[in-house]
């Protein structure tokens, strides 16, 4: 539009600059006007629900009242390290690492055995496929009522049929020490499903002219997997790891329906110690810092996502 | 023909003798037994009668004497219908309006050129970077300033705009080829119309992909409904399913609980089996969610 149009350019702004600008702006505007009343209803929420939450969990992080009643007062970083300094918070971060990495490598490993074993399409793998994606579909709540009863000490499915291979029986979800494992096994079975279908993708771009190579050459099972699989698949390890973290902070509805952080804070992730400051113990300012803190961390990962995402996109 | 040479029979002939494969294979199928056990536990012991007792709860053998006296308990003791009802209206709700603002950006995004589109672009995407499920505490708020507190609107609400969803409609729209719409403009159409008469029409596949992606995430959702919601009568199934757990937990009542864990996944699951493949390559673009 400006290379077009360089010779009438001088003249016209010569005579009043300012004008002939806001004459362009206006113009561009107007043409622009049907795209924006296009994108007004979607912006309108994103606003309330996005910047303006964001803005939220910002003012609200810095601010605080002494009981729910009185006024707000202006307390900067205080709510911040409030939470840093809550042990409650600093053992649900630890735990929530333990958890993330102790649902993504198992998960994700399994997920890459599914996704190899059910490669090649055929009634059978199509099946295998659908029961291992089961999981995925239903509530996370509806998980944590069946392995309710699955961990249930002594009468459950667990110690009914395997418990009775241990000397001592565990109480699963009653051990503080073993709880938090408990949970893990949960996630790890409702997640693998998903990530296989990330694999079942990816193993689309094998090359099969080098895997027929491979095999005259005479390269095994492990030195294809090793060579030529895995190097093919490493966008899609980075993106479901990444979708394996995010999962690990916000996917916990389990916590809340089977152990409630218990016992003795075990299986406190920072989600539901969130939701505690904000909902049990009316303490916004502390529960919003928290938020602040995790989103901080996230946006990291995300961003994180996006580069590995466009790596991928200009991979193809 | 043996069974392993008939599943591996379109695999390259140099690896047919290969051990390792077959190895993996049947740990897969074993993982895939293991995987279907809490749901074949939640069938059986919903059709077991309470009276063969809490010893016998774990067997996964099924009972002689079936009932389905679980599956009346729990219909009548939780609420189910209007669980079911509550989720139907939430799910619903938020996808129309979905559908209404992700078309309508999703074009903009697609065929429109207009100040900023970079900028607004970058919008959109900071939904996709900051989860929602971890503002609720905000939106929390928020809602309850509208006056939304306790009302199936406010549970709605913070997903009427969709990143994602925008995402997808522009990536659909623009596979559209623009002959289509010219001949529509030559023959007076306006923008209305030709979104409405072309490119939602020639769309269907992506709006049915969003479909299934926002209403399995939102059936599931359960932390958010939970803050929203206080009055046990609008209460979504995920919500209502954890209060009946507590409630049929503190009495022993397994068979109940697995009768109503039953009735809130069963319309998920059916859907899924009609729609296996719909719903696999739908999951497969929610990466990006």
């Amino acid at each position: 539009m400006s290379l077009a149009e360089p010779a009438a350019l001088p003249v016209a702004t010569s005579a009043a600059p300012r004008l002939h600008v806001l004459k362009r702006f206006v113009g561009r505007f107007k043409a622009s006007l049907p795209a924006y009343l296009l994108l007004l209803p979607s912006l309108v929420f994103l606003a309330l629900f996005t910047y303006g939450a964001m803005g939220r969990v910002i003012i609200d992080a810095l601010y605080q009242r002494a009981t729910p009643k009185a006024p707000v007062r202006f307390v900067g970083f205080d709510n911040i390290a409030a939470v840093l300094a809550d042990p409650a918070f600093t053992g649900a971060v630890v735990n929530n690492l333990i958890y993330a990495v102790g649902t993504a490598i198992p998960s994700i490993g399994l997920a890459l055995l599914f996704a190899l074993a059910l490669a090649r399409t055929s009634a059978v793998s199509s099946a295998l496929r659908a029961a291992l994606f089961l999981p995925v579909l239903i509530p996370m709540v509806a998980a944590s009522a069946l392995f309710l009863f699955i961990f249930l000490p002594n009468v459950g499915l667990l110690d009914y049929y395997i418990g009775r291979l241990l000397p001592v029986l565990p109480n699963w979800l009653g051990d503080s020490d073993i709880a938090l494992y408990a949970i893990m096994v949960i996630t790890i079975w409702k997640n693998a499903g998903y990530y296989m279908l990330f694999f079942l993708a990816g193993l689309q771009s094998v090359p099969e002219d080098v895997m027929e190579a491979a095999h005259l050459d005479g390269a095994g099972p492990y030195q294809r997997l090793r060579h030529i699989i895995l190097p093919e698949l490493q966008p899609t390890f980075l993106f479901v790891t990444v979708i394996a973290i995010l999962n690990a902070v916000t996917q916990v509805d389990h916590v809340f329906v089977m152990t409630k952080g218990g016992p003795s804070n075990a299986t406190n992730l920072v989600l539901f110690y969130i939701y505690q400051q904000a909902v049990e113990h009316y303490d916004i300012g502390k529960a919003s810092a928290a938020t602040l803190l995790t989103l901080a961390a996230l946006m990291g990962l995300t961003a994180l996502s996006f580069r590995t995402m466009a790596n991928r996109e200009g991979g193809r | 023909m043996t069974p392993i040479d008939w599943l591996l029979k379109d695999a390259p002939l140099a690896t047919r003798r290969e051990i390792t494969p077959k190895l993996g294979f049947l740990l897969t199928v074993l993982l895939a037994i293991v995987w279907l056990i809490p749901f074949l536990w939640m069938g059986v012991a919903t059709l077991r009668p309470a009276s063969e007792g809490i010893n016998l709860m774990a067997e996964l053998m099924p009972s002689l004497k079936p009932t389905l006296d679980n599956v009346r308990d729990a219909w009548e003791i939780g609420d189910f219908p209007r669980y079911a009802l509550n989720t139907t209206i939430i799910c619903t709700g938020i996808l129309l309006v979905q559908f209404f603002t992700i078309t309508l950006a999703g074009f903009a995004f697609a065929r429109l050129d207009f100040a900023g589109k970079s900028l607004i672009f970058y919008l959109f995407l900071m939904q996709l970077m900051l989860v929602p499920v971890l503002l609720i505490v905000p939106n929390l708020r928020i809602i309850a300033q509208f006056g939304l507190y306790d009302t199936l609107a406010g549970v709605m609400m913070p997903f009427f705009a969709s990143a994602f969803g925008t995402f997808l409609m522009r990536q659909a729209f623009e596979a559209i080829p623009t002959e289509l719409e010219d001949a529509a403009l030559i023959d007076g159409a306006g923008l209305f119309q030709r979104i409405r008469h072309i490119y939602v029409p020639l769309s269907m596949p992506s709006f049915s992909a969003f479909a299934i992606i926002s209403v399995t995430s939102h059936w599931n959702d359960f932390l958010w409904p939970l803050m929203v919601i206080n009055s046990p009568d609008k209460r979504p199934l995920t919500v209502g399913l954890s209060v009946f757990t507590a409630t049929a937990e503190g009495t022993q009542a397994w068979g109940t609980i697995a009768a109503g864990t039953l009735m809130v996944i069963a319309p998920l699951l059916i859907t899924f089996l009609i729609f296996q493949k719909r719903f696999i390559s739908s999951f497969v673009t929610s990466g990006i969610k």
